[in-house]
């Protein structure tokens, strides 16, 4: 389409390229989204900086460390009563929070289908999985901190930075995971009650939460692979 | 599916007015009442780093002379001088303030998207000020590690107020993000999503386009210095060494090890040079409003103008290590961002050429605003200039840590900003109070700050010349020092006094005006902007009564031949005015 547009306030619009560049610059709203939507796309751009500083710091501190860093396959590994299998509480951990999006992304579509009661039950499964999520991360923190003594200050298997680092990331994601299941129960509670059917007639705000949810998701991807399998 | 823009939808919107006191002025979600709540609690804690900077000056220009300055209290009032006006002030002032008042209105929108949010912003930004201001009266007093906060010596025994005085500026500031981010959010989403019918995005006038872009530089800034304070807070009161190597102090091996100084020094700078043009962005934007308005033409080069700002703000991102030169950090790397550096100086001269050009020919009015941006330019060109000296490594080395180094970030992002805010607080007060200022009280209030400006800040270039180092509570008797450097600091002391005292026919004039002053009427200086176009004087909760406004031309139709007046407001239809205006139809 090349044609020029004319618009409800009679002004013409240029068609072909330029007419992208002016749809972006159009007046009334840059994006067909709903507020809350865009505003969670900022938020989220900001706070993939926050993530991405923590990473870059551990990084650099890893790397000026003196003390030897621990070998993760080693500290993660687990043992049911045999051989200890490296990083298996690690991967249940993830598995159980990729399944979660997955799950997210079902109440998203529920939502937008108007069936509230699966909406809501998906939500409080995504929810589950979070709180399963997070539990593990207590035991594991308990496993580094009462079995091997790693203390956010000084650890001896190796470089203090090690748990420094450890607990502070992993404890800022497993904070992001909570406020997640928070979000979702009361979310959840909304929808379940109608709340949206009578205010705005869309399930917009179960989308919303489900950026978020897949936002701490993705950074998990990110911590996994930087943490525990350099 | 497409989303239906809030300007076609206001009809099926309710609005409710805030009847109570409380809900009017005090846990007010209109976004015009919590602008001037942040601008009052800005201006009030930046009265406070004044005070402060005058107790500097005393102590710099007459030596041995007040015993109430002690090298403690000195190391003390120069941090929370610092941080204070760069952060407390200036980004709440420009982003919290301005930003607040004039998205809304200028967008011809009812208020910001999520106003209880914005009005959650402003009341963590107090308690960050609150946080801030109680340092003074812990046991060790406020922090003294200076603005910049540089590990190892932050948080050791020896600085002044590590005992709470550094917890309380970290957790003050980790507040101040979490405020901004709040607020922030809204000012970027209300700017994109809740524009009137008319105004596109290449209509907005150039003080939202500065607004919008300092806002998103906010955002990817912060985060950096959020991070920062979380990792110093938990060397301070943890013992882990994310920034501290190993180090020995007081004849002890502290317990800290392999940490990583420089670390702290490049996230704080990865905030800091972004934060630079936080402040700068919103005055760029504000100034050149004002000159257009009192110039009565429009702006020169509209849409230079704005990828001038998006260009500078890109560039911010990647020329942070310019403050490092002397940290150790590699050569080749300082050269990397020394380019940079002087590549950001081409769309900022862009920038100061087309306030130059708007100027050119203008049918200029002499008033308070305008004397204001017209001496921001001065101010301007001078900071910027001798930024190219500190922007190359070589030249920067010896001028490193000098009064040449104060005097530049004072002359760019101090005074000039300053000039700005001035500017910009005469050029709508009389929209906000819906009365006229003193103009000769204002006027007087311009000339003892700018020339005053010039008394104190060129001597201190002269200074770093001669290599006198900065943030020294005395110099004693030095031979590189000739007797003219202490004279000089007499004579800059005695300036700064009087440019302080003179802030004072400022708060005057803006408080008694309010009574006193005459009655403005809706659009005294004749602005095309929507903002003057308001149903109300200052304008009412909702701002526009019934209709929301249509923008129908940019915000730069001054002087249009033909006619009848010598502007013509935006949301004038098109085919009310004569078509030679090349932008009118312009989208």
């Amino acid at each position: 389409m090349s044609e020029a547009v004319m618009t409800d306030t009679g002004d013409v619009l240029p068609g072909g390229a330029k007419g992208i560049v002016a749809d972006f610059a159009a007046d009334k709203q840059a994006f067909a989204v709903p507020w809350g939507k865009a505003m969670m796309w900022f938020f989220l751009l900001s706070d993939t900086f926050i993530f991405g500083c923590f990473l870059t710091s551990y990084m650099t501190v890893r790397m000026s460390a003196r003390d030897a860093w621990p070998v993760p396959s080693e500290v993660f590994a687990l043992s049911f009563g045999g051989e200890p299998i490296p990083l298996i509480l690690i991967a249940i951990m993830t598995f159980i929070l990729i399944s979660s999006s997955g799950t997210m992304a079902m109440a998203v579509n529920m939502g937008y289908r108007g069936e509230r009661n699966k909406a809501f039950w998906l939500m409080m499964a995504t929810a589950a999985f979070g709180v399963m999520f997070v539990s593990m991360q207590a035991f594991e923190w308990t496993k580094l901190i009462v079995d091997d003594g790693v203390r956010l200050w000084s650890n001896p298997m190796g470089a203090a930075q090690f748990g420094a680092t450890f607990f502070m990331i992993t404890g800022f994601h497993g904070l992001h995971v909570s406020a997640g299941v928070i979000f979702l129960i009361v979310i959840g509670r909304r929808v379940k009650s109608g709340f949206y059917d009578r205010t705005r007639g869309n399930y917009e705000m179960v989308e919303i939460t489900g950026l978020y949810w897949h936002f701490v998701d993705l950074v998990w991807v990110f911590i996994f692979a930087f943490f525990y399998l350099w | 599916m497409a989303y239906v823009a809030i300007a076609d939808r206001d009809h099926e919107i309710e609005h409710h007015a805030p009847t109570t006191f409380i809900t009017k002025y005090i846990w007010s979600q209109d976004h015009k009442v919590i602008a001037i709540q942040y601008a009052v609690t800005a201006l009030f804690v930046g009265l406070v780093a004044l005070i402060l900077s005058g107790m500097m000056r005393l102590q710099l220009g007459f030596p041995n002379s007040f015993s109430f300055i002690t090298p403690i209290d000195y190391y003390q009032f120069i941090t929370m001088h610092g941080m204070i006006m760069v952060i407390f002030l200036l980004t709440a002032l420009f982003l919290g303030g301005f930003g607040n008042y004039l998205i809304p209105l200028m967008i011809g929108s009812r208020d910001m998207v999520f106003p209880y949010m914005n009005m959650l912003s402003y009341w963590v930004y107090l308690v960050s000020v609150i946080v801030l201001l109680t340092s003074f009266f812990v046991p060790g007093g406020p922090t003294g590690a200076g603005w910049t906060l540089y590990p190892p010596q932050a948080i050791l025994p020896g600085t002044p107020g590590t005992d709470w005085g550094i917890v309380l500026m970290l957790g003050s500031l980790a507040l101040f993000i979490v405020a901004f981010t709040m607020g922030g959010l809204n000012y970027v989403t209300t700017i994109l999503q809740a524009r009137t019918r008319g105004m596109t995005m290449m209509r907005l006038p150039l003080s939202l386009w500065g607004i919008f872009m300092a806002t998103i530089l906010g955002l990817l800034a912060f985060p950096a210095l959020f991070v920062s304070a979380v990792m110093m807070t938990l060397d301070k009161a943890a013992g882990t060494s994310f920034f501290m190597p190993a180090v020995m102090s007081m004849g002890e091996n502290l317990s800290h090890e392999g940490g990583s100084p420089i670390l702290f020094q490049h996230l704080f700078w990865f905030f800091g040079h972004p934060e630079v043009y936080i402040v700068a962005l919103p005055a760029f934007g504000l100034v050149s409003d004002l000159l257009s308005t009192h110039a009565r033409k429009n702006i020169f080069g509209y849409r230079m103008m704005v990828w001038a700002i998006l260009a500078i703000g890109g560039l911010s991102f990647i020329v942070w290590a310019h403050h490092m030169y002397v940290s150790g950090m590699n050569p080749y790397f300082g050269f990397f961002f020394a380019t940079t550096t002087l590549i950001i100086a081409v769309p900022t001269a862009i920038k100061v050429y087309n306030w130059v050009l708007t100027l050119w020919q203008g049918n200029i009015r002499l008033t308070v605003p305008m004397l204001f941006a017209i001496g921001f330019i001065f101010t301007f060109t001078h900071g910027g200039l001798t930024g190219i000296f500190l922007g190359n490594v070589v030249v920067d080395l010896p001028l490193s840590d000098t009064y040449f180094v104060v005097a530049h970030f004072h002359m760019v992002m101090g005074v000039s900003p300053i000039m700005v805010v001035f500017g910009s607080i005469y050029h709508w007060y009389p929209k906000i109070t819906g009365k006229m200022f003193n103009q000769t009280l204002g006027k007087v209030h311009f000339w003892i700050t700018f020339l005053g400006t010039y008394a104190i800040y060129l001597p201190m270039h002269y200074l770093g010349f001669l290599g006198v180092p900065r943030r020294y509570f005395a110099m004693g008797d030095t031979e590189f020092m000739p007797e003219s450097a202490f004279t000089l600091n007499q004579s800059i002391t005695i300036s700064a006094l009087i440019v302080g005292a003179a802030q004072l026919i400022f708060l005057y004039n803006i408080i008694v005006s309010l009574k006193k002053g005459k009655d403005a009427g809706p659009n005294p200086w004749q602005a095309t902007t929507l903002e003057w176009q308001t149903p109300d004087t200052p304008p009412k909760h909702g701002n526009w009564g019934p209709e929301l406004p249509v923008v129908h031309r940019w915000a730069y139709d001054y002087s249009v031949p033909g006619y009848h007046d010598d502007f013509i407001p935006q949301n004038v239809p098109a085919d009310a005015t004569p078509a030679t205006s090349e932008h009118g139809s312009d989208t």
